[in-house]
């Protein structure tokens, strides 16, 4: 299990961008925090998410 | 007419000279110049901070008026110069350096590289998205706060400080889109931005709990 915005979800195995197709987020308006880590843009289809790896999804909303 | 040392010692009074020193010593930049930006450089400049770094590429418009701090007088000015022009008169012995740029991928590693602590205050979320990736990625020694969700008339309440890792911190209430026809209305965007003034202060002061 890996655990994703503080729930716990059975995307081990995924790659980033898989996640996020599975979460429904646009790709273009999220960051992705891995291990208190950022996961490179470049790196979404080659980084396989771990058992344990805590991820941190924030999806951007417009207005400022 | 104001002194520098008039200025200085009246800030100090209030916040104390040891956190005075460090606001004075420190260098902020502000990404864009709108609602968000606009509110976050007046309370920054007000602490007594020493130097801003303020990007944006837009003019003032009739439309920015119900919650950017621009007057009918700065219609069709840099929104650059409109800022910086009100923020001497805050602070006459602010520090700016301003640029009419659109920050991207390939600059902002280049514009922003000397810049300890950073807040993005974009409006648009891919843009917002792009600045944090890229200021994550590679600019490793920075410290970045963000705004998300500060659209529509909910409780302030709402709008809140997270720290999602050691050196990024996001603010807002993560999910009113003004996409999702929520007008921006002045107060809430204020409180939005003040958040992340705020953290920026903390940060600065030297505490990394949001």
């Amino acid at each position: 299990m890996v655990k994703v915005n503080g729930k716990q979800e059975a995307f081990d195995g995924m790659t980033v961008r898989a996640m996020l197709d599975a979460l429904q987020c646009q790709t273009d308006r999220v960051a992705v925090e891995r291990n208190e880590n950022i996961v490179p843009k470049a790196q979404y289809d080659t980084v396989i998410l771990q058992e344990g790896d805590h991820i941190e999804v924030v999806s951007f909303v417009g207005g400022g | 007419m104001l002194t520098r040392e008039e200025w200085y010692a009246a800030l100090a009074e209030r916040h104390g000279a040891e956190l005075q020193k460090k606001f004075a010593d420190a260098s902020v930049a502000v990404c864009g110049l709108g609602g968000l930006g606009s509110n976050i450089a007046f309370a920054l400049a007000r602490a007594g901070v020493g130097h801003l770094s303020l990007f944006d590429f837009d003019c003032v418009d009739v439309s920015n008026l119900n919650r950017q701090q621009y007057f009918p007088d700065q219609l069709g000015m840099e929104k650059t110069a409109a800022l910086s022009e009100t923020l001497r008169r805050i602070n006459p012995f602010l520090e700016i350096t301003a640029q009419t740029v659109k920050l991207t991928p390939e600059n902002i590693p280049v514009l922003l590289a000397d810049c300890p602590f950073i807040c993005e205050a974009f409006d648009r979320a891919d843009q917002k998205a792009m600045l944090v990736n890229t200021v994550l990625e590679q600019l490793p020694l920075a410290f970045l706060v963000s705004g998300s969700g500060m659209a529509g008339l909910d409780s302030a309440n709402s709008i809140r400080t997270r720290k999602i890792s050691r050196r990024f911190y996001l603010c807002g209430d993560g999910t009113s889109d003004v996409a999702a026809g929520l007008g921006l209305i002045s107060a809430r965007v204020a409180v939005c931005a003040a958040h992340e003034a705020n953290m920026i202060l903390r940060l600065i002061a030297g505490h990394t709990e949001a």
